[in-house]
């Protein structure tokens, strides 16, 4: 039969991207410290572990705090550039906005490893906050092509036509604007919010004292007997990165669907 | 001519090098449904945002009601706009869109749900209040822009293409609603159109530019009878220029003969010298057999013809001309279609021609 070859070729391809991230739960459910088949028995003492390791819980509120602020930043700065992106013509618009979406394509281990050269020359200590700003520079460039679909959507005579019917440039962007964004907003802070959490590079070449948890746990791989507590909180990490996906796509569909839009693309 | 509701004197608008309105003056009258009409990149839509307050004078002034509107912003203007998109707010309801322009007012929430019930009522809306905006077709969101608009009972309103995204039946329609909405509200209405059919149909007076200028100004029937330049005339309705020659107060027209015409017939004025005789399609006809006329006669052979039912468009090539002359006929029982390369009749008289120099 046609397409038969592709066929398993496409199911074989699948298998392989995902089968490493489903032998995280299974190993993580085993009764037995050591990472093979055949499993020994279920349980959860591996779950139950996690909070009984103080460092793992900083680590992931140094990461949590990371993300959130990550996550704030790059969606601001994502706003500013859409909105002057989808608004505004001047000069060298073209250039401008594709140096911004630069950092998609660089490789994140050149942009650590520089951002370290210049932070240490400026005399700054590493802490948390030269996280957030390596961050936020990689992240940006996601939520300016996320936000540059949901105001690039927005028909301007909405905007005038508010301004129209006797509401100032302020109100309007209450009334009509941000209501019409804000799926778009939501879904570039979650994504943003992601990326961050389980970004290790930069994390790794830029963070003080406080590890973040990718950070943390790419530690604990030296002692055998952690292996499956990290393959605990991988289950976790794993299922809540798939959730914030998924809500954030969602958000992402019903504003274009509000807006009466074409979908041109998204990242699920 | 009562009371101009908008003055315009000298209006000049620049985007940087570029020129779009060029000297534009004009008074529009209270009440008065007036119509900009030109083709793309006229200006036209620029006259109208400038009136809207979207876009700033760069020269002259701009009078509403009397009053200077020089730095007043759009939502301080007397004026409200139908948009080419309708720009309904697509996460409201049509209440809540209708009555957007109300939340500033005083009125208290029930004069509010009832100014909205009546406008919805107006334009044949009246019960859809609760339908989500964005559900709504093309003839409906129209229906809303223009409710939502007329809401603020504004002293003009703007129409910026507003029946360009409609199909025919729908925007013939939406024509004959348009001018009784009109009469009943008694408010100005400015309408921006390409469509010169639309505006013939719905102007009180119709302002026709071109290049950022307004080439004429004049009721529909004056338009369309005594076109200022060839080029409006090319512009309104369908017409066919004669190579012709004047002498004095008589044309000779190629392929129909000599002529004596009036200064009325001659907008531009009448000099000796090559000119274009104008030719309306329907102040020719086509003598069938057995058809008598006292108008003058010239000879002609049908080159082509175009059926549409009720008319018939005929190509005639006159003897003595190379370029064919329109024709509209009416189909009727007992008149026969000619075809190409039948020999035709042209009745004509001297009054069915307008000279350009």
């Amino acid at each position: 039969m046609k397409g038969r070859g592709l066929y398993v070729y496409a199911l074989a391809y699948l298998i392989f991207l995902y089968a490493p991230i489903v032998l995280l739960p299974i190993f993580a459910f085993n009764d037995s410290t050591v990472i093979a088949f055949p499993l020994s028995g279920f349980t959860t003492q591996w779950f139950a572990e996690i909070p009984e390791t103080p460092a793992l819980i900083d680590s992931v509120q140094t990461s949590l705090v990371i993300a959130a602020t990550t996550a704030i930043l790059s969606t601001g700065l994502g706003i500013c550039a859409a909105r002057a992106g989808a608004k505004y013509d001047f000069p060298g618009k073209r250039p401008v906005l594709g140096f911004i979406m630069l950092p998609l394509v660089l490789p994140e281990i050149i942009v650590a490893v520089s951002l370290l050269v210049v932070l240490l020359g400026l005399g700054l200590s590493l802490s948390s906050w030269t996280v957030i700003l390596g961050h936020t520079l990689i992240c940006t460039p996601f939520c300016i092509a996320i936000l540059n679909s949901a105001f690039g959507n927005l028909d301007p005579s909405l905007e005038e036509a508010s301004f129209d019917l006797g509401e100032t440039r302020f109100t309007t962007f209450r009334l009509v604007t941000l209501p019409l964004v804000m799926p778009g907003i939501i879904s570039s802070l979650l994504i943003a919010f992601t990326i961050s959490l389980d970004e290790f590079i930069i994390a790794f070449f830029l963070t003080g004292t406080e590890p973040t948890l990718p950070v943390y746990l790419w530690g604990q791989l030296r002692f055998p007997q952690k292996i499956p507590v990290v393959m605990a909180l991988g289950t976790i990490l794993v299922a809540s990165s798939v959730l914030i996906l998924a809500v954030a796509e969602y958000f992402r569909c019903r504003g274009i669907a509000r807006t009466g839009g074409k979908d041109t693309g998204g990242f699920l | 001519m009562k009371s101009p509701i908008i003055h315009l004197t000298g209006v000049h608008k620049y985007y940087g090098d570029y020129h779009a309105l060029r000297g534009i003056d004009l008074d529009i009258a209270e009440g008065e449904f007036f119509s900009l009409l030109g083709p793309s990149g006229c200006g036209k839509t620029t006259l109208l945002r400038t009136i809207a307050g979207f876009e700033d004078v760069s020269d002259g002034t701009l009078l509403l009601d009397g009053k200077d509107m020089e730095g007043v912003a759009p939502n301080r203007r007397p004026t409200n706009m139908v948009f080419q998109s309708y720009a309904i707010f697509p996460h409201l309801s049509v209440a809540q869109n209708v009555g957007f322009g109300l939340r500033r007012s005083s009125m208290s929430k029930e004069a509010k749900a009832r100014a909205v019930g009546e406008a919805l009522e107006m334009v044949g809306l009246g019960g859809y209040g609760n339908r989500a905006a964005h559900a709504l077709s093309g003839g409906q969101r129209q229906r809303v822009a223009l409710a939502r608009a007329l809401i603020l009972k504004p002293r003009v309103l703007l129409l910026d293409e507003p029946l360009s995204a409609l199909d025919k039946k729908l925007r013939e329609q939406m024509q004959n609603e348009l001018r009784r909405l009109q009469r009943q509200v008694g408010i100005t209405f400015i309408l921006v159109t390409h469509d010169q059919e639309e505006a013939l149909i719905m102007s009180d007076r119709i302002a026709v530019m071109f290049e950022g200028e307004i080439a004429q100004l004049a009721d529909p029937q004056t338009l369309y009878r005594r076109p200022a330049t060839r080029r409006v005339a090319e512009f309104i309705g369908m017409m066919t220029f004669l190579p012709a020659t004047v002498r004095g107060q008589e044309v000779e027209v190629a392929g129909l003969g000599r002529a004596e015409v009036e200064a009325e017939q001659c907008p531009g004025g009448l000099s000796d010298g090559d000119a274009h005789a104008g030719i309306r399609p329907e102040l020719l006809s086509i003598l069938f057999p057995g058809e008598e006329t006292t108008r003058r006669v010239a000879e002609g052979v049908v080159e082509e013809l175009t059926y549409y039912g009720d008319m018939t468009y005929y190509d005639v090539r006159l003897e003595g001309c190379e370029r064919p002359v329109t024709i509209s006929m009416k189909n009727m029982p007992g008149r026969p279609v000619l075809e190409r390369g039948a020999p035709a009749r042209v009745a004509w008289d001297a009054r069915s021609l307008v000279i350009f120099g």
